[in-house]
């Protein structure tokens, strides 16, 4: 796979304009956007130095459309997500879900939509699983009976029978968020907003929620859901659009294919051959072929009669000529791989480096302290988040 | 998936829009679902029957063998032992009820709570009467208990007022404790301390062990402030009727307007600082989430 490391310095990311796409056409009907946001900001006013979570971010979501909000750590995900669940206010900007004010609308907003997080630990141990979802049911105003119906329902949906009259204590870390997920389900929400809801399970937990949180949306049209992620592959498997963030701002917005276009406006190409007579310059008189040049040896010893060929074409519709050209110089295709730039590729073009880079801010998670604890006002984090605030007023 | 394809409402704004018969039953239905872990935690967790009712009964004892050896006017083993059974309820407000919204948020609870559509303030209203419940069923045993032992006789002529007295007291007890909730949660661990510091003198002041009355200005400035003095007296009036009880203290009749006065004080308090906790936590990001 190709690498695409151009780098952006965070200096200009200011002057980046901020991409607004507006999300496709899901809902036929005028019905007013899932999440509309213009301006969105967002600061802590913390000890030493106010911490700017979110920068100004437009952000326009179509009902019905599973929207990924990528970040690293401490790109904003978590306080955007709270600003849209109405837990948090914006310092300024607007946003509405479905036409309600996240600002005066709360109580609205709170009957259409629900929210898990990744690594929850809500509820209390000694209730079954079972109770645990009933008792959070009466909080959305189920009948009694019909609660504990739902309940039953959303349990085997999940896969948590054998596990419903078990003790939430009990559970283990995966059936615990399947359990989080019913809860958030209860009310059937519009939107379903999910932080970082595969956070810390193992990889067959987390197939398994990401598995049910696809069921569900697809089970009915109209279904929003909004999901935050540091995990690329889970938003590109996930979702329709992604905004990728980082330091507040929306860097990009767009499907996944079309974040990958950005870094990979080519189609690229690995071919393996029997044989090439007049080696790669042959390929390259074709037109529409970029270039074309000899491939490294992937994994194990390569066949001495092998011929790998890296090859970059404008559209994916000259690979035709190619295969013909070479079938005429009388070269057998083996082998032929078209190559994708991942998400990490496209958030590495944005923001000059990776995720798991770490830099000014790359320890500062947005779902830890900004910069204080209620029995602790300083800290590691606190000194992370200072160099937070330092770059944004680097922005500023 | 049955459960998946559930679509109770039309559209976004039809689910939006509640009536207010609707709004009403889910603050009601709310009531109900947080009580229940409190009501199902006693059936379950069994150890308060030790902690709770066995080392009240002790602490009771020990006073009145004290009296015993004083030999205090017999009445006041009566006094002790009402005293003894109310000390469940007011060990229920400042540890557990005081507490609790401090607790949810370090579970990540009160997060949920406010995410939710219904009115938190009946969130606070589920956690007390799941803890009155709680503490009926200790401050009974425990009344039963050392009445049988100490061979304690009550004298009741008015238990229409004894009933509206005691009913009263925990209004006004949990109101304070709803009160003092949202305190705990905006101090967090100095509300603690301050707990711990204040144990001793409240229960002094309150007069548990003996008529608050003994204590004079103090005892009457305890029975304008805090519910479980005034109450404890009037029931004690009420519960040994006939007594002749130390000068200074209002009759029962006058306590139930303070407890009613309390009641709405305390309440009103409770709604209005919950309200200002929401607004708070809004604001500055710094109530509903564990590690602000």
């Amino acid at each position: 796979m190709p690498a695409f490391h151009v780098s952006v310095p965070d200096a200009i990311l200011p002057f980046l304009p901020t991409p607004t796409i507006p999300g496709p056409a899901m809902s036929t009907s005028a019905e007013p956007p899932a999440i509309e946001a213009r301006g969105l900001e967002r600061v802590y006013n913390v000890k030493p130095a106010p911490v700017t979570a979110l920068a100004g971010i437009d952000l326009d979501v179509a009902p019905g459309e599973f929207f990924g909000i990528l970040g690293p750590n401490g790109a904003g995900k978590t306080t955007l997500i709270k600003i849209l669940t109405t837990l948090l206010l914006p310092t300024a900007g607007t946003a509405r879900i479905f036409g309600f004010d996240v600002a005066h609308d709360v109580k609205k907003i709170r009957r259409i939509m629900n929210m898990v997080a990744g690594g929850e630990q809500s509820g209390y141990g000694i209730l079954t699983a079972r109770e645990q979802l009933w008792m959070f049911s009466q909080f959305y105003g189920l009948p009694r009976k019909d609660g504990w119906r739902r309940v039953d329902e959303l349990i085997e949906a999940v896969g948590l029978t054998e596990q419903a009259l078990q003790r939430v204590s009990t559970l283990s870390t995966g059936q615990r968020q399947k359990m989080n997920f019913a809860r958030g389900l209860l009310n059937d929400p519009w939107i379903f907003f999910l932080d970082e809801p595969t956070l810390g399970l193992d990889v067959a937990a987390a197939r398994s929620v990401r598995e049910l949180i696809v069921a569900w949306k697809a089970a009915v049209p109209g279904r929003t859901v909004t999901l935050t992620t540091h995990y690329m592959a889970e938003a590109d498997e996930l979702c329709d659009r992604i905004a990728i963030v980082d330091h507040g701002r929306i860097l990009a917005i767009g499907t996944p294919a079309e974040l990958k276009h950005r870094v990979q406006r080519e189609s690229i190409f690995r071919i393996e051959l029997d044989r090439l007579h007049g080696g790669t310059a042959t390929l390259d008189r074709i037109p529409g072929v970029v270039s074309a040049a000899p491939a490294a040896a992937e994994g194990g010893p390569v066949d001495r009669q092998t011929v790998a060929v890296n090859l970059v074409l404008e559209t994916d519709a000259i690979l035709g000529s190619v295969v013909a050209a070479l079938s005429a110089r009388g070269s057998n295709i083996l082998a032929l791989r078209k190559s994708e730039p991942s998400l990490e590729d496209v958030f590495v073009e944005l923001v000059g480096r990776g995720f798991d880079d770490t830099d000014d801010d790359g320890q500062n998670d947005d779902r830890s302290p900004p910069a204080r604890r209620d029995d602790d006002a300083d800290g590691p984090a606190a000194a992370g988040d200072r160099a937070d605030a330092e770059t944004e007023a680097e922005y500023a | 998936m049955a459960a998946f394809v559930y679509r109770p409402t039309a559209s976004p704004q039809e689910a939006a829009n509640w009536s207010p018969r609707q709004v009403l039953e889910t603050d009601l239905r709310t009531i109900g679902g947080r009580a229940y872990p409190r009501v199902t935690g006693m059936m379950r967790e069994k150890s308060w029957l030790f902690f709770e009712i066995l080392l009240p009964f002790l602490a009771t004892s020990a006073f009145v063998f004290v009296y015993r050896a004083l030999e205090a006017p017999p009445e006041y083993i009566g006094f002790v032992v009402l005293g003894g059974a109310m000390t469940a309820f007011w060990l229920n407000v400042i540890w557990m009820m005081a507490s609790q919204l401090y607790w949810e948020k370090s579970q990540g609870n009160l997060e949920l709570y406010f995410a939710a559509p219904m009115s938190i303030t009946m969130v606070l209203f589920g956690m007390a009467l799941g803890g009155i419940v709680m503490s009926s069923t200790r401050a009974v045993v425990v009344l039963i208990v050392a009445t049988t032992v100490f061979g304690v006789t009550f004298s009741v002529e008015q238990w229409g007022l004894l009933i509206a007295v005691f009913v009263l007291t925990l209004a006004a007890l949990y109101g304070f404790g709803m009160v003092l909730a949202s305190l705990f949660l905006m101090w967090g661990r100095e509300a603690f301390h301050m707990t711990q510091l204040f144990t001793e003198p409240v229960y002094f002041v309150s007069g548990l062990n003996f008529p608050v009355a003994r204590l004079g200005f103090v005892g009457a400035l305890a029975i304008g402030t805090i519910p479980l003095a005034v109450g404890l007296d009037a029931m004690r009036q009420l519960a040994f009727a006939g007594v002749e009880f130390p000068v200074g203290t209002p009759p029962p009749e006058v306590e139930v307007l303070i407890l009613v006065a309390m009641t709405v004080v305390f309440l009103a308090i409770a709604r209005w600082t919950l309200a200002v906790l929401e607004r708070m936590a809004r604001r500055e990001g710094r109530l509903s989430v564990r590690w602000q």
